[in-house]
């Protein structure tokens, strides 16, 4: 007799990922799949893909998916929540997508309260098209556009979106957590599963960032990456509830 | 018929309104008519004008270059419009406030003293109403009761208790063109 | 019916609403503003969603979105907000999506002038935004057109999954003319199959879920995609072309144009005319499909000498009309691209001097 002691979310599709070894997505993706599922949303989920390493997740997530224009996805889960206000409707974004050019949508989805779940991915670098400059690029980080560094004077210093979300009057929940550790893994998926609660209690805007790793674009193996995660970003981007509103 | 007509002023004269109620009334009449604003910052304090054209057949260009009837409320709007107005046309002068005449010898003028008109009627804001009160006693383009008809629709039940001042306004303003 | 007086901007919205929409985003422009202002007190009336987005950019996006999630969506601007909605429209072409764009331009480039204009065209019938795809693209000239054309957009747009752009200019949106409002569509007839939007998705159902989605990037994929818009056009070529003729028949001079100035070229006709001079007027409805076929034929006709095209702008559809046309007759060419519209005496005088050249 055996018994079945892990399985597959069904938040997720039997597909094979693209993902480079040590990155966090999957871990997140993973997460995310089991969160609905746990909830019983799969059937009324709708997520929104954006433009960057997470492009492909719309063939991932196991419910209805869209792929958003690059930083719009805010827009895009605005407009589905719009005509399905009982669904339960995500973004995912990757740190380019959502901090940069998409920095209006993710602002006003927040001020609106918009009833949206934002996945916010922060990896301080840009995957997809091969480790430029974020706006969450640590001071002295290289990068492919900053090869001696991140130089505050030149191009400021990293833009901290948690903390700046919670200051809007719109947000419900925001948290930030990581994925650099089995506890703080645990501590994510129960972010992720408050921040989809909130939005089904229609408390307002959620969002959880999770700091991840991209050892492909650091040059670091996934161990040693988990480390300069530990070691670099948490010092700069505390781990915490910023904003909890009960309404 | 043919009326292609220009409704020339400052903003806040009212002269859209005039323009909104002929065509209103063009269209009670079961006439053609087409209203044109102009729009723009100039609606802000500025001048403002519109263009009404009524016709017994289909619309064609509801842009009017040359009016058969031109009605101005300031002088700005005088100076600009009147070489446009075509020979034999009407022009109707709020001399109120414009402080020189038509220079047009070709075309019929009608000076109305418009705002001490609705003054004496009890209120100033109602000096494009006389206004239109001339222009139809003059054109007898539509019905003076047709414009009451269009006064009713724009005022609405809220404002109805207004309606007998405005018919006050109209007949001021026919009694000086007559 | 009950012929009504009504300013296009508000027509347009009351005729959109009666066509089936449901949903609208945009975001402030003049001379547009009558549209959002007039949805935003008359959709939550009858259940539907009116949201101002933060930029015409996300305005855009939230259409793709809803577009996906199965409703009946539009939005509106003018010029220079439309170039900033290119990336949504763009997107929501290439998810085969349908939805109504109402563009009521105005000058430009840059921010212009907002006065009326025509300078959109080769924006709204060549693509607009960046690759290859089309947008069935209508030029209305009253505001009974602009109404009848509106309340059926939506019908067509499902249809052929395929975005529709109302072009009107500031005049016809700021003009008031009488109207009379076709009925409420029920909602037996505005609801449409669409068996591809997201509208929830479970497992082992028997269809696939939704996936809305401009990427096609495995190989072959976006050959495909191409492949399917391209046969969706040819049909729409096929159905959608629309045009209307004013005394072409014997006409020696034949102008084109559309929208508003087409007006000023019908009562420039028919003082022609009054001076014994046959001019007639070809006036293009659908300016993509542009009609093409029927140009070429009236073109043709022994009669006519000589074509003038007459625009808001420094000479965009006139392409159109020479490629149509295809040098069998000459076309001329008269506008201004700075909101200054040529004058019934302007274009009476341009024929005449064809008229003798001829």
């Amino acid at each position: 007799m055996s018994e079945t002691v892990f399985a597959r979310t069904k938040g997720l599709r039997e597909v094979e990922m693209h993902y480079c070894p040590g990155c966090g997505h999957g871990i997140v993706h993973r997460l995310v799949g089991e969160v609905l599922e746990e909830m019983g949303m799969l059937s009324k989920a709708a997520g929104v893909a954006p433009v960057g390493c997470a492009v492909f997740a719309y063939n991932y997530f196991n419910c209805d998916m869209f792929e958003a224009a690059h930083g719009r996805a805010p827009a895009v889960a605005t407009g589905i929540k719009r005509v399905h206000p009982e669904h339960c409707v995500f973004s995912y974004q990757g740190d380019g997508d959502l901090a940069s050019i998409g920095a209006a949508e993710i602002v006003h989805a927040a001020h609106r309260g918009e009833k949206i779940t934002t996945i916010f991915i922060n990896n301080a670098i840009y995957g997809m098209t091969g480790g430029q400059m974020a706006p969450t690029t640590l001071v002295g980080q290289k990068a492919t556009t900053c090869p001696k560094g991140r130089d505050p004077e030149h191009c400021g210093k990293p833009i901290r979106i948690a903390e700046m979300l919670a200051t809007i009057e719109g947000s419900a929940y925001i948290e930030r957590t990581a994925v650099n550790s089995t506890a703080n893994i645990i501590k994510t998926k129960k972010a992720i599963r408050k921040a989809f609660e909130c939005q089904m209690e229609r408390k307002g805007f959620s969002m959880v960032e999770v700091l991840s790793t991209c050892p492909t674009n650091w040059g670091l193996s996934p161990v040693e990456s988990m480390e300069w995660l530990e070691e670099n970003m948490i010092p700069y981007y505390p781990l915490g509830v910023f904003k909890d509103k009960e309404v | 018929m043919l009326e292609r007509d220009i409704f020339a002023g400052f903003g806040g004269q009212g002269v859209l309104l005039m323009g909104q109620l002929l065509a209103q009334a063009g269209l009670y009449e079961d006439k053609q008519v087409a209203w044109l604003p102009s729009y723009g910052p100039e609606m802000r304090g500025g001048t403002a004008n519109c263009s009404v054209t009524i016709s017994d057949k289909a619309v064609a260009s509801p842009i009017i270059d040359n009016p058969t009837s031109l009605v101005v409320m300031n002088r700005p709007s005088l100076d600009k419009f009147e070489k446009a107005v075509i020979p034999g046309g009407k022009i109707f002068v709020n001399s109120s406030i414009i402080d020189r005449k038509v220079e047009r010898e070709d075309v019929d003028v009608y000076y109305v003293d418009c705002s001490a008109i609705a003054l004496k009627l009890g209120n100033p804001k109602v000096a494009n109403i006389v206004m239109l009160g001339a222009y139809i006693e003059a054109t007898k383009c539509v019905e003076p009761e047709t414009v009451i008809k269009a006064l009713q629709h724009k005022l609405g039940e809220k404002k109805a208790h207004l309606i007998p001042l405005n018919r006050e306004a109209l007949e001021a303003g026919a009694a000086c063109v007559k | 019916m009950v012929r009504q007086l009504i300013k296009g901007c508000e027509a347009i919205a009351e005729a959109a609403i009666r066509g089936g929409c449901r949903y609208f985003f945009g975001y402030p422009i003049t001379p547009q503003n009558d549209i959002p202002e007039y949805m935003s007190a008359r959709l939550p009336e009858i259940g539907g969603v009116f949201l101002q987005a933060e930029s015409e950019v996300a305005a855009s996006n939230m259409v793709y979105g809803a577009a996906g999630a199965g409703a009946r969506v539009m939005t509106s601007s003018s010029s220079p907000g439309i170039s900033l909605k290119q990336e949504g429209i763009s997107t929501i072409a290439g998810a085969e999506l349908p939805c109504v764009i109402v563009n009521v331009m105005r000058g430009g480039p840059g921010i212009g002038g907002i006065q009326a204009s025509q300078g959109d065209y080769f924006q709204a019938t060549k693509g607009g935004g960046h690759g290859d795809y089309r947008l069935i693209v209508f030029g209305p000239a009253s505001i009974q057109e602009t109404v009848d054309i509106m309340y059926n957009a939506f019908d067509i747009s499902d249809k052929y999954r395929t975005p529709v752009m109302i072009l009107a200019d500031g005049l016809i949106g700021q003009m008031m003319e009488p109207v009379e409002m076709p009925e409420f569509k029920s909602d037996e007839e505005i609801k449409v199959e669409k068996d591809w939007a997201a509208l929830g998705w479970e497992e082992g159902c028997g269809k696939s879920r939704a996936v809305i989605n401009s990427l096609y990037i495995a190989d072959g994929e976006l050959e495909a995609l191409h492949e399917r818009l391209q046969a969706r056009y040819r049909v729409i070529e096929q159905n959608e072309t629309r045009f209307e003729t004013y005394l072409a028949e014997d006409a020696e001079i034949l102008l084109t144009a559309y929208g508003t100035i087409s007006r000023v070229c019908r009562s420039a006709v028919d003082e022609l005319r009054a001076e014994g001079i046959k001019a007639g007027l070809f006036r293009p409805i659908s300016l993509w499909p542009f009609p093409s076929a029927a140009m070429a034929e009236a073109a043709k006709a022994e009669s006519v000498k000589h074509l003038l095209a007459v625009e808001i702008s420094a000479g965009q559809m006139v392409e159109d009309v020479r490629l149509a046309v295809n040098g069998a007759k000459p076309v001329d060419f008269l506008g201004h691209p700075g909101s200054q519209i040529a004058t019934v005496e302007e274009i009476k005088e341009r024929v005449r001097a064809l008229v003798k050249e001829a």
